[in-house]
């Protein structure tokens, strides 16, 4: 246990410490995406991998607090008001989302969430006088909590930083707590946990509140990135590449969807530069964990690592634990 | 097997350095001028990928021709792949503006795309020469360091309106487009010129962008006398194929994108009598086009469109630029100034100069589709001088009325 | 009244075309419980491959059917591979189900734009069903009506294989209970791999088929997709006639709402597949309860 809180740690340290190593502000900005589509990971995480509730459009939700911030901001009001409301904004309507979505679960969840997702986007290219169609909406300024400046990308990277390890503590605590418990219930036997008397309806609706709190913290943090936002983001390839950030990093687990955000936003944004045909080997690297680590790239790579330290010291230790345990 | 550090190493690794230090290598006479930057932002993934495909090979072409040379310096091009997303557009601009250190960018392609970076640009002074057709990016919200050489939405409309009143003598059309700001533009314009010349508009179409089936739009053209298209990318082959097979005859008449050349090699006899008008037509006589079209078959076997066209000029411009700047652009405002000022005689589009908001006045061909030894081609039958963004309307009103949307002009009852 | 009955007609034609895009899909969720996510990728592919016979893109000019054919059994082939060494890995484990079709379908897409290029590819009716049909005062082209021909043939065809033969018994008792049958001894591995051929041939088929009047580009994939997704729901999966009336409604749905709600039109089909999932998540003739 104590190797993995020394990686922790170790992490910890070369994030916080970023601007100073990385090599220009291009990169420090790269990371900075890196960070708040893994909160965007983890929102969709907590129903995806803990819950067994697949959501084919988050990304409409996500995009619903972008423009809510954004036409706020064109109506006049300040940051902090604007982000404010742009939080219960999107927070009622992931109430909206998941009251009508959990009449279902299953396909029937992934259906309906599909179909929610597309008529966000439609509403996004058609309501123009709120979204300006697909002119899309312009954020002019970056706020300035505390006299820092965002629009310097070191600072901007700080805050989301910031954003970010409050988000992984938030998802933390919710794991550990006794309604992410009865959710990972929900989601392996929910007969069973009816008849003991949960209430998995409600459990599922308070899991998709969490979620749209992360997932509206995130949009906020992406539309102060891009100062843009437009009908593209809530597109059925948006909540697609988010999902697969998830699966791939490893649904159900902590640090899974911060690796899946990293992959596909650095092949996206990095590789991109140097292999033109960078979607044909994104596709390839999913078959490829696919066939290698389905269980998703942290969780495989631990027990990769553990088959190989198995190997190494076979004879000379106990083996405890099953490999591939969900940390 | 660790390596560690020995004093050894660390003595004889100094005195290395140190001796690399004093000893430099004579520098010669003449110093190495830096390249000039030059930055793509195109699409080159996903259902956009036809029109970035074709841009990137029209500013090639025109680089090869230069020999990679503008105005004596060399060109380090560089090209960007923004996925067709305004997120990745504004990731590929930083990524050239501020790792690459570009010194002018050509692109992107959509205008969202345009529209998600043009702050940024305007705050990093890069100079950008795009083909995006967003009006108001020369209009009412212009950008300084903006200059499109190709045409606004509705540019290439106002005069195939004129032609479609007075030389095809329509009266009663019905507008199709899609249901976006590209269409509502064009055919606002369209609307406007046509109705002031005793035309009027019946019924405007505006089928979303993802209509697989056009049948239900289709069913409503009836009882008028030609039909206005505006359809870009890929669709105006599916429009055209199913607007034949559901037996309509109405001429049809559309602007840079609804049948552009470098479609005539996918078009099918459906769309025989197309009339066009574009800022690009491949017959154009100028020796700068023969050379242009002459490369775009030998380097790619195709002959090329309205993208690829945009580009080269795009390339033309930037070079005639720094000829202006005497090869410099560390004052990025001074470039500007000077591309702006820029007015060629001879480019594959005809003679260009810019008006004071960084759009283009050129010429505008109106082609008609026909079959010559078997094979499909835009003939030029009319060529309309000095087109600018207000054709002819006074610049000041027209800015004073709102862009061109989709319920603007209204319908006439 | 010509535009009402032209309205009709499409319906039900367009329908057909959504028939044979979803019939495979619905097969593919119904037996086996994936959503197969590369349905619209395969449906592209298999119009690319029969475009190119028919164009002669590779220097092969073939008649239209025998490309239709050819590009079916091509596509069902390379879904058969996918089946045996990607997803039978990974029974009921619907998260890496969803991992892999989507990566594939990212393959796909970038795969056919290194082959074939940004630009679209135009597919000639053929020879045989040019033209137009005179019903009464109603003009119609006769390709659209020989695609609810072509699209009734295989549904029967389907039925037959479903209903008459040992490997549709097979597959029936596959689809209520995949234990029991492994019990009696049904080779419900093998099984799997045949329905999902069958199901990428048949999404390859309807490209091609479609060829003519949607053409072929780069993006028919995400635009066709959805629509497959749609017709499922309404139709319920898993069962056939489900499928053809489900495809039958969405089509009257795609064109009345169109024409009729302009301003709707981006939400036409989304919203009754809302509705129906959330009143009636089996679909109108679904089986079981997703």
């Amino acid at each position: 246990m104590s190797g993995r809180i020394l990686a922790l740690f170790l992490a910890f340290v070369v994030l916080v410490t970023l601007p100073h190593w990385m090599n220009g502000i291009y990169y420090v900005n790269v990371a900075s995406q890196i960070l708040f589509y893994a909160v965007f990971a983890l929102g969709l995480n907590v129903l995806a991998g803990y819950g067994g509730l697949v959501s084919l459009g988050h990304a409409g939700l996500f995009g619903v607090t972008a423009y809510a911030t954004g036409y706020m901001l064109q109506l006049g009001f300040g940051h902090p008001a604007a982000i404010l409301i742009a939080l219960l904004v999107g927070l009622a309507s992931m109430a909206i989302y998941a009251a009508l979505s959990l009449r279902s679960t299953g396909i029937g969840f992934i259906m309906i969430t599909l179909a929610l997702g597309e008529i966000l986007w439609g509403l996004a290219y058609r309501w123009i006088s709120l979204t300006g169609g697909d002119n899309g909406l312009s954020v002019k300024t970056r706020p300035e909590p505390f006299g820092f400046s965002l629009s310097d990308a070191n600072t901007f990277y700080y805050a989301t930083l910031v954003v970010f390890l409050l988000s992984l503590a938030a998802m933390t605590i919710f794991v550990r707590s006794p309604l992410g418990a009865a959710l990972m219930g929900t989601r392996d036997q929910p007969r069973r946990m009816n008849a003991l008397g949960y209430h998995v309806w409600a459990i599922r609706f308070y899991a998709c509140l969490f979620s749209g709190l992360l997932t509206s913290v995130s949009a906020i943090l992406f539309v102060y990135y891009t100062q843009f936002i437009s009908p593209q983001t809530l597109a059925l390839t948006s909540s697609a590449e988010v999902l697969l950030m998830v699966i791939s990093g490893g649904a159900g687990t902590l640090l899974g969807p911060i690796v899946g955000a990293a992959l596909v936003v650095v092949v996206k944004t990095v590789v991109s530069g140097f292999i033109e045909r960078w979607n044909f080997l994104l596709g390839a690297i999913f078959v490829a964990i696919v066939i290698l680590m389905p269980e998703g790239l942290v969780p495989g790579s631990v027990r990769l690592w553990r088959l190989a330290w198995r190997k190494r010291t076979r004879g000379t230790t106990v083996v405890t634990g099953g490999a591939g345990a969900k940390p | 097997m660790s390596r560690k550090l020995t004093r050894r190493q660390v003595m004889a690794g100094t005195a290395a350095g140190v001796a690399a230090a004093a000893f430099k290598f004579p520098t010669p006479a003449i110093a190495q001028a830096k390249p000039f930057k030059l930055g793509l932002l195109t699409i080159k993934t996903g259902p956009l990928a036809q029109g970035g495909i074709q841009m990137e090979q029209g500013i090639v072409t025109f680089l090869k021709e230069k020999n990679y040379t503008f105005a004596g310096r060399k060109v380090e091009f560089i090209s960007a792949d923004c996925g067709g997303t305004p997120a990745g557009t504004k990731t590929k601009a930083q990524e050239l503006i501020e790792r690459d250190n570009v010194d002018t960018i050509v692109g992107p392609l959509a205008a969202f795309e345009l529209l998600a970076i043009t702050d940024y640009i305007r705050d990093h002074k890069t100079p950008c020469l795009s083909l995006a057709a967003a009006e108001d990016m020369t209009q009412r919200r212009p950008n300084p360091y903006f200059l499109r050489a190709s045409a606004t939405s509705s540019q290439a409309m106002h005069p195939m309106a004129d032609f479609a009143a007075k030389e095809l003598k329509l009266k009663r059309m019905i507008t199709i487009s899609e249901d976006f700001a590209f269409g509502y533009e064009q055919m606002g314009g369209f609307q406007q010129t046509f109705e002031d010349n005793g035309g009027k508009i019946l019924k405007k179409l505006w089928p979303p962008i993802v209509t697989p089936d056009y049948t239900p739009y289709l069913a409503q053209i009836s009882d008028c006398d030609g039909v206005c298209q505006g359809f870009a990318g890929s669709n105006p082959l599916r429009f055209l194929k199913q607007y034949a097979a559901a037996g309509l005859k109405f001429p049809v008449v559309t602007g840079e994108t609804g049948g552009d050349d470098a479609l005539l090699r996918s078009f099918g006899d459906d769309a025989l009598g197309l009339y066009s008008c574009c800022p690009y037509t491949l017959d154009l006589n100028s020796a700068s086009n023969k050379r242009f079209v002459a490369a775009m078959n030998k380097d790619y076997g195709v002959d090329p469109g309205f993208y690829c066209a945009g580009l080269y000029v795009n390339g033309m411009v930037i070079e005639a630029g720094l000829q202006k700047t005497g090869g410099k652009s560390d004052d990025k405002a001074a470039l500007m100034a000077a591309m702006k000022s820029v007015s060629l005689a001879d480019t594959p589009r005809g003679p260009i100069k810019f008006d004071h908001l960084g759009n283009v006045i050129g010429d505008f061909y109106v082609r008609h589709l026909e079959k010559a030894n078997g094979k499909l081609i835009n003939k030029t039958v009319k060529t309309y001088h000095n087109v600018s963004q207000f054709w002819t309307y006074d610049e000041k009103k027209f800015l004073q009325q709102p862009v061109y949307s989709r319920d603007y002009p209204p319908l006439k009852s | 009244m010509t535009f009402w009955l032209v309205l009709t007609v499409n319906s039900i034609t367009f329908g057909g075309l959504l028939f044979l895009l979803s019939a495979g899909f619905s097969l593919i969720f119904g037996l086996m419980r994936i959503p197969n996510l590369t349905h619209g990728s395969l449906f592209m592919l298999g119009a690319y491959i029969g475009a190119s016979f028919v164009i002669g893109v590779f220097g092969v000019r073939l008649n239209f059917w025998l490309a239709a054919v050819l590009a079916t059994l091509a596509v069902a082939l390379l879904g058969a591979l996918a089946e045996r060494l990607l997803l039978r890995r990974l029974p009921g484990e619907q998260l890496a189900q969803v991992l892999v079709t989507l990566g594939l379908s990212f393959m796909a897409a970038d795969f056919c734009l290194m082959v074939w290029g940004g630009d679209p590819l135009s597919v000639e009716t053929p020879a045989a069903l040019t033209g137009f049909a005179r019903l009464g005062i109603l003009v119609f082209p006769n390709y659209r009506l020989a695609i609810i021909v072509i699209a009734i043939i295989v549904a029967m065809g389907l039925w037959l294989l479903l209903e008459r033969t040992r490997l549709g018994a097979m597959i029936r008792a596959g689809v209520d209970d995949p234990d029991m049958a492994r019990v009696v001894g049904i080779r419900v591995s093998q099984l799997f791999t045949i329905v999902f051929a069958l199901g990428a041939g048949l999404a390859a088929f309807a490209g091609i088929i479609g060829g003519p009047i949607l053409s072929v580009y780069p993006g028919l994939d995400q635009d066709m997709l959805p629509l497959a997704l749609v017709v499922v729901i309404l139709g319920g999966s898993g069962s056939l006639l489900g499928s053809f009336v489900g495809s039958i409604i969405v089509g009257f749905i795609y064109n009345f709402g169109q024409a009729l709600l302009p301003e709707l039109a981006y939400f036409v089909l989304f919203l009754p597949m809302l509705l129906v999932l959330i009143l009636r998540p089996q679909g109108l003739f679904g089986r079981y309860v997703p």
